[in-house]
């Protein structure tokens, strides 16, 4: 049994559709959790349509390499299963960051292929075939190890601090300027080693990229990559006249290269000075900070949550670190069972991952109707009793709008110290990601609250009940 | 020092300027504390239990005078006896009211003494401790509340009982002072419905924030009575005539009137005329706690209490602490201590006049033989000075030019955007193969729904977005299917790795986030 050509496409037209369905659920959690299914079903549909279309034709095929394809599939499940049931939520940055990392190298691998492949196109299409090629191998194989040092960073692998050679811009250039010479040699018929070497140039790119951003600039990394896979799945599509992969790998793209932007515009940087890393200097001197910081006990903290009716807790990727969110939870329910106004105050670029603290919270079952975005809680800061701070600090750190000499001045932060009360929970007296001073803790409604977030909030459960 | 306090002359003072409490405070500074047997008695207080405090008891008011070297009092000196018994070098603390008592601040400059006028204390935060007038008004705030329920034939709560519906009282309060806002505070506690005057619209929030509602005037000009102290300055006469106006309307629904108008130095302000009263209906009650500066109200009669044709009773009382004498006292020797720890700063029963300090200068009316009213102004303002507005108001024909001009320029940019991106597709156009072309155009279609669609994803949900993007990126398994039954045993090895490492994204991206949202809960 086979499909025609026709049924083929119709079928492709129904999994596109789906998958923008599946997107454009996300918009809700309600709508969201169908939106899954319609992505699931659009990937089934597409499947079946490949296995059993035209190009593929499942009943021609020689027994062994239909065997070989079915292996294939069912290992890869399994794979995915035990990855997908495995991972924990402070760990879904990694896994997003690996499964990007797969689809580079799909791409890279097809395209390869593709160069294998005997064909006997002339002319015009020959040449744009040719950069189709290249241009999927080379996206695919930045991709590709982009995201494996992106995966070694945030799983701690590779240390966070970004990588700065010498003349690093320069050397991008000098790969990105090969890689086109080599392509040019491609298409006058220099042989296949030209594509070779442009995949190892290109897997050298992708590397160097990727280590010379810092760890808090992860977010808009991780999105970034993600836009790259799209745009190697459509360039890919584009290789083998496949327009439901365009159409895909489209969609992945634009979503990617949105969340990126969203992250720079929450961190008040410019896309291509987080790209290109490193960090962007201070243009005078740091403004001089005065007080001091006070620290105080689980007591003082447990007494001042008893008497607060309001009351604000701001993550950051110091919970994800302590695991601290189910004991975030607890002290959630409680305080809610009598009677306070508990909510959460999430900025964009909290954690590594965009909406990493959501999920996070979810996971901890804090219900998503309390946790609230940077905007909404700003407003309310000034009639908060209580906030308590775990584990961020540049996102809310006062110098952003205060000294216009800061490295993060005009970052949008989250304004907690308008507060009748700031607890900020803290391994040490150090800085923040971005190394600066962070004036919030030496302000006079701020008191240090030291520890591990995990262990203090387990030793506040004591007292709170 | 010794610190001594007699017991009050003036009739029906009820108050005594130190309590077994602050006795025991002021011990603590370093000075010895006297009282005059009987000067605690109308406030409940026994000479046991001054006693018990450390308090040596005197028999008469002589002997008090004569062994104190300061002398705390809450009234002034009522007459010629009093007055022979202050002596020179001798300072004497109570309220004095020097700009209404001029002729017996010249004779106390006369004997020679010191005299703190507790009155004087400056209205800075500092200086909050010891501020006599504020605790006092305080209580004649809540005492008026109490007075006018006493005189009030009905509940101040609403009810639906058994018996019937009870509407709730109405109470308009006058002036938002310290005395207007505990009359708000009392009468909204005991469920009244309260609405509030005050020519400062700054206290506008104070009143709302104590449950009552503000009253505006409909007024072309900025209300604007602040002054420095805090209190409220004559208004314009066109200010005048409107607030009377909205009294006007107001009396004939009000059951309660409590008029706390003052304005320092000056008689009180006539706030609700006759007039006024005769609209009221009968059984209405007014309190006046302007009441010993002349009164708000035409009717009232100092330290009476009458009732008017119409049967509205009016509240002139003038000793409305006194009434609460226990509680009076309480506070108001406690402001007096407070002044006492300001002038021993060593805590050691030495007293150190510090006139460079704001607080002691101002409340000084008279020192060693000169007089020291009025004070010079305070160094610290009392309200910081309103700042100058940043930027004028923009009206709405300017701020819709620009809105104008911003949707001219974003809509150049997005022209000029489209010309550059229609000559890029024109220039793929003239060398790109057809079969291209069908291709670039799905393409560039999916990336606008694509930007569409993405705009509109919660921000919340976008871990969810991104493992569901690498679920469906997994889609390039269809391009390894396509290679894998085709050519050499090298491309279907390479076709087959892409196959499983697709499936590992498409399952484990698809799984991982229906597991996420499956933990996103409502609460």
């Amino acid at each position: 049994m086979t499909m025609t050509a026709e049924l083929q496409t119709a079928a492709y037209i129904t999994a596109a559709v789906l998958f923008i369905l599946s997107l454009g659920g996300l918009k809700d959690q309600e709508s969201a959790k169908r939106g899954v299914w319609y992505g699931i079903v659009g990937m089934a549909i597409a499947i079946v349509a490949t296995i059993w279309g035209p190009g593929v034709n499942i009943a021609a095929m020689s027994g062994g390499t239909a065997t070989l394809l079915a292996i294939a599939l069912a290992i890869g499940a399994v794979i995915g299963a035990i990855v997908a049931m495995r991972v924990e939520m402070t760990g879904m940055p990694q896994l997003v960051a690996a499964l990007h990392s797969f689809v580079g190298l799909a791409a890279v691998l097809i395209g390869l292929n593709s160069d294998l492949t005997v064909n006997d196109l002339m002319g015009a299409e020959k040449i744009i075939h040719e950069v189709e090629v290249f241009l999927g191998v080379f996206i695919g194989a930045v991709t590709f190890t982009g995201s494996i040092v992106a995966f070694g960073k945030l799983a701690g692998k590779i240390g966070g601090k970004a990588l700065i050679l010498p003349m690093r811009h320069l050397w991008n250039v000098i790969i990105v300027v090969a890689s086109v010479v080599l392509m040019v040699m491609y298409m006058q018929g220099a042989g296949s080693w030209t594509l070779y070497a442009m995949t190892v140039l290109a897997l050298i790119l992708g590397w160097h990229l990727v280590m010379a951003i810092g760890g808090a600039d992860m977010p808009v990394v991780v999105s970034m990559l993600n836009s790259y896979s799209g745009w190697a799945a459509a360039a890919t599509g584009f290789l083998l006249g496949n327009d439901l992969l365009i159409v895909t790998g489209a969609l992945v793209g634009s979503s990617g290269a949105i969340l990126s932007y969203i992250m720079c515009k929450a961190m008040n940087r410019q896309f291509l000075s987080v790209i290109l890393g490193g960090f962007g200097g201070a243009k005078g001197p740091a403004m001089d900070i005065e007080g001091e910081m006070v620290p105080i006990d689980t007591d003082a903290v447990a007494a001042a949550l008893d008497e607060a009716d309001r009351i604000i807790i701001v993550p950051g990727y110091g919970m994800a670190v302590a695991q601290a969110q189910q004991a975030v939870s607890e002290l959630t329910r409680r305080l809610r069972a009598r009677g306070k106004e508990v909510r959460f105050g999430i900025h964009p670029v909290a954690g590594r991952l965009p909406g990493h603290m959501n999920v996070l919270l979810a996971e901890a079952k804090v219900p998503y109707d309390i946790v609230l975005e940077m905007d909404e809680s700003n407003d309310d800061f000034p009639e908060t009793d209580v906030v308590i701070v775990i584990g961020s600090n540049d996102i809310v750190n006062p110098a952003a709008q205060e000294d216009p000499n800061s490295p993060i001045a005009g970052m949008p932060v989250l304004e907690v110290w308008k507060a009748k009360q700031v607890f900020v929970m803290k391994r040490g007296q150090g800085t923040g990601y971005s190394g600066i001073e962070n004036p919030l803790f030496y302000k006079e409604n701020t008191r240090m609250f030291y520890g591990d977030a995990k262990a203090s909030l387990d030793n506040l459960l004591t007292k709170v009940k | 020092m010794k610190i001594g306090a007699p017991k009050e002359t003036f009739p029906g003072e009820n108050r005594v300027a130190m309590t077994p409490n602050s006795a025991r405070a002021l011990q603590k500074l370093g000075h010895e504390c006297i009282i005059q047997s009987g000067a605690g008695a109308a406030a409940r207080f026994s000479d046991a239990d001054y006693e018990a405090a450390g308090v040596k008891v005197v028999k008469t008011a002589a002997a008090l005078w004569k062994e104190a070297d300061i002398v705390v009092k809450v009234r002034p000196p009522r007459d010629a006896t009093e007055e022979k018994r202050i002596r020179k070098g001798q300072t004497v603390i109570s309220f004095f009211f020097p700009a209404q008592n001029e002729e017996q601040l010249a004779r106390m400059k006369d004997i020679g003494a010191t005299y703190i006028a507790m009155d004087m204390v400056p209205r800075i935060s500092r200086a909050q401790k010891m501020d006599a007038l504020s605790s006092m008004a305080n209580i004649a705030g809540y005492r008026a509340v109490i007075e006018a329920g006493n005189n009030f034939g009905r509940f101040f709560t609403g009810q639906v009982t058994a018996a019937g519906k009870v509407p709730p009282a109405k109470v308009l309060v006058v002036g938002a002072g310290v005395a207007g806002l505990a009359a708000i505070g009392a009468a909204t506690s005991l469920g009244a419905q309260v609405y509030a005057f005050d020519v400062r619209p700054e206290v506008a929030e104070q009143i709302e924030s104590m449950g009552a509602e503000f009253v505006y005037l409909e007024f072309e000009d900025d209300q604007d009575g602040a002054e420095t102290g805090g209190y409220a300055k004559p208004s314009s006469p066109e200010f005048l005539a409107k607030q009377l106006e909205k009294f006007r309307e107001l009396a004939p629904d009000m059951d309660i009137v409590i008029t706390t108008a003052l304005i320092p130095g000056r008689p009180a302000p006539k706030l609700w005329t006759k007039d006024m009263v005769e609209m009221m209906k009968p059984g209405s009650v007014i309190v006046d706690l302007a009441a010993e500066r002349g009164g708000n109200c035409d009717l009232t009669v100092p330290d009476k209490k009458i009732e008017s044709d119409n049967g509205v009773t009016i509240i002139g009382y003038t000793d409305f602490p006194s009434r609460m004498a226990t509680q009076a006292s309480e506070l108001y020797s406690t402001n007096i201590r407070h002044m006492i720890a300001d002038l021993t700063p060593e805590k050691d029963g030495v007293i150190v006049h510090n006139m460079d300090d704001d607080v002691i200068r101002s409340a000084t009316i008279c020192r060693e033989g000169e007089i020291t009213f009025p004070p010079p102004p305070l160094k610290v303002q009392a309200i910081a000075s309103k700042k100058p507005q940043a930027a004028p108001e923009k009206t709405p024909e300017e701020i819709a030019a620009e809105e104008a001009a911003a949707a001219r320029k974003a809509g150049r940019q997005q022209i000029g955007l489209l010309v550059i991106g229609a000559a890029l597709m024109a220039l793929i156009g003239l060398y790109a193969p057809k079969e291209f072309m069908a291709h670039f155009i799905v393409f560039v279609l999916a990336v606008f729904v694509g930007f569409q669609v993405i705009w509109g994803v919660a921000h919340s949900l976008h871990t969810p977005l991104m493992a569901v993007t690498n679920a469906i990126s997994g889609i390039i398994i269809v391009g390894a299917l396509l290679q894998i039954g085709a050519g050499s045993w090298i491309i279907t090895i390479l076709a087959t790795v892409s196959v499983l490492i697709a499936t590992i994204n498409i399952v484990g991206g698809f799984m991982v986030t229906r597991r996420m949202l499956q933990m996103f809960q409502k609460s």
